[in-house]
């Protein structure tokens, strides 16, 4: 087939219209969700305790962290989903859920300690947590690598990342009304630990399948 | 060059406003620019530029199939060179080669440089062939035999609907199997 041709084909597919890479991300995050809640439901569920633990201002800033990190990966692998984008300018919002830790971690530290720190930093549920929150993760993170193959991200392994950092940060907020250590201590600790893992894993797929 | 590719942006905001006559003037003029790009990112690889048009023909597909990634409010010439340097580098490494490829290669384009011509590739023809049937009958009738789609489907005796949606689904499946080749 010569050029022309291949022209001429493409112009008579014009009146395709695809949709929008969010549109597709966000389809592909609904339908992955009610797995990961179904792992929620099934295994973990909701502390006992919830409704007093909701006067503590360190149970209420884990959803801030997690959500810090979901809503900005989500905007900057939206981003990205376009080939002449750079992550410059966009990756500080990456550092939200970080900037909110500090501040977390400094707040505890002027407190009267409830417990020493490395009871803190320990927990009870670290291998829950490094268990619990990249198994919820694996739907969400097929969800999210789904949506941005409708996108063409130049840097697929970043863009895998990201993925990654999405399907964290929600199974993340998930797995934070499970979880009875609220120390932003565990939290720096053991949540970013599971982040790690499943940003890892999402950069190594994201290699091979987003690619365009 | 900038009233170039200022005028690349109008074509592409009618092309996605649904003015076909639009995109394929713009796909048109866009061809010699990424030929001469794909010619001197082979050389600079030390490749020869025979497979320039095999490069060429992909990064057409990949315009056309990822479209919906330009913001009408960007400008399009730095979408369309970014989606042209990654073809090329995916293209190198598939040949096993190291990766030299200047960012200007797609951008430091003269005008007047690129001759209009037409040259054939082999990549996307062979690919056609291992297509379903259906496809590859609408891709040929529409590409070599230039039917338009009405045409088309009153040869297959299809419908108008599933000639489009043969049409894409076969350029869809194209671009995939070049991307795994």
């Amino acid at each position: 087939m010569d050029t022309d041709q291949l022209i001429r084909t493409l112009a008579a597919d014009n009146a395709h219209r695809p949709p929008r890479v969010g549109a597709v991300l966000t389809m592909a995050l609904l339908v992955a969700a009610p797995l990961s809640i179904l792992i929620f439901a099934t295994f973990l569920g909701v502390r006992h305790d919830v409704m007093s633990a909701m006067h503590n201002p360190f149970f209420d800033m884990k959803f801030a962290v997690t959500l810090s990190l979901a809503i900005p990966a989500i905007i900057v692998s939206l981003h990205l989903s376009r080939p002449e984008a750079l992550l410059r300018g966009w990756g500080w919002l990456l550092l939200l859920p970080v900037g909110l830790l500090a501040v977390a971690i400094g707040s505890e530290a002027m407190m009267a300690p409830a417990m020493p720190m490395t009871m803190r930093l320990m927990g009870k549920n670290s291998r829950v947590c490094l268990l619990a929150i990249p198994a919820m993760s694996l739907p969400l993170l097929a969800g999210a690598l789904f949506g941005l193959r409708h996108g063409a991200p130049s840097h697929p392994a970043l863009a895998g990342a990201l993925a990654g950092l999405v399907s964290a940060g929600l199974a993340a907020t998930l797995y934070a009304s499970h979880c009875t250590d609220d120390s932003p201590l565990f939290v720096a600790t053991w949540y970013t630990l599971a982040t790690a893992l499943v940003t890892a894993i999402g950069a190594l797929v994201g290699a091979k399948v987003l690619r365009y | 060059m900038r009233g170039r590719e200022d005028e690349w942006t109008g074509l592409m905001r009618s092309a996605m406003a649904g003015d076909d006559a639009a995109y394929h003037r713009l796909l048109k003029a866009v061809t010699p620019v990424l030929r001469a790009a794909a010619r001197r990112g082979l050389a600079r690889a030390g490749q020869p530029p025979d497979q320039a048009e095999d490069i060429v023909q992909e990064i057409l597909l990949a315009v056309h199939l990822k479209r919906h990634t330009w913001d009408s409010e960007a400008p399009f010439a730095p979408w369309l060179f970014a989606i042209g340097r990654n073809k090329l580098i995916d293209m190198l490494r598939r040949r096993g080669r190291r990766i030299f490829v200047n960012i200007d290669d797609f951008a430091e384009t003269l005008p007047g440089e690129a001759p209009q011509e037409t040259v054939s590739a082999g990549e996307v023809a062979s690919q056609l062939n291992t297509l379903p049937q259906r496809q590859r009958d609408v891709l040929q009738s529409i590409a070599v035999d230039s039917t338009s789609i009405k045409d088309t489907a009153a040869k297959y005796s299809m419908s108008e609907g599933a000639v489009r949606v043969a049409l894409h689904r076969g350029l869809a499946a194209l671009t995939a199997k070049l991307r795994n080749h």
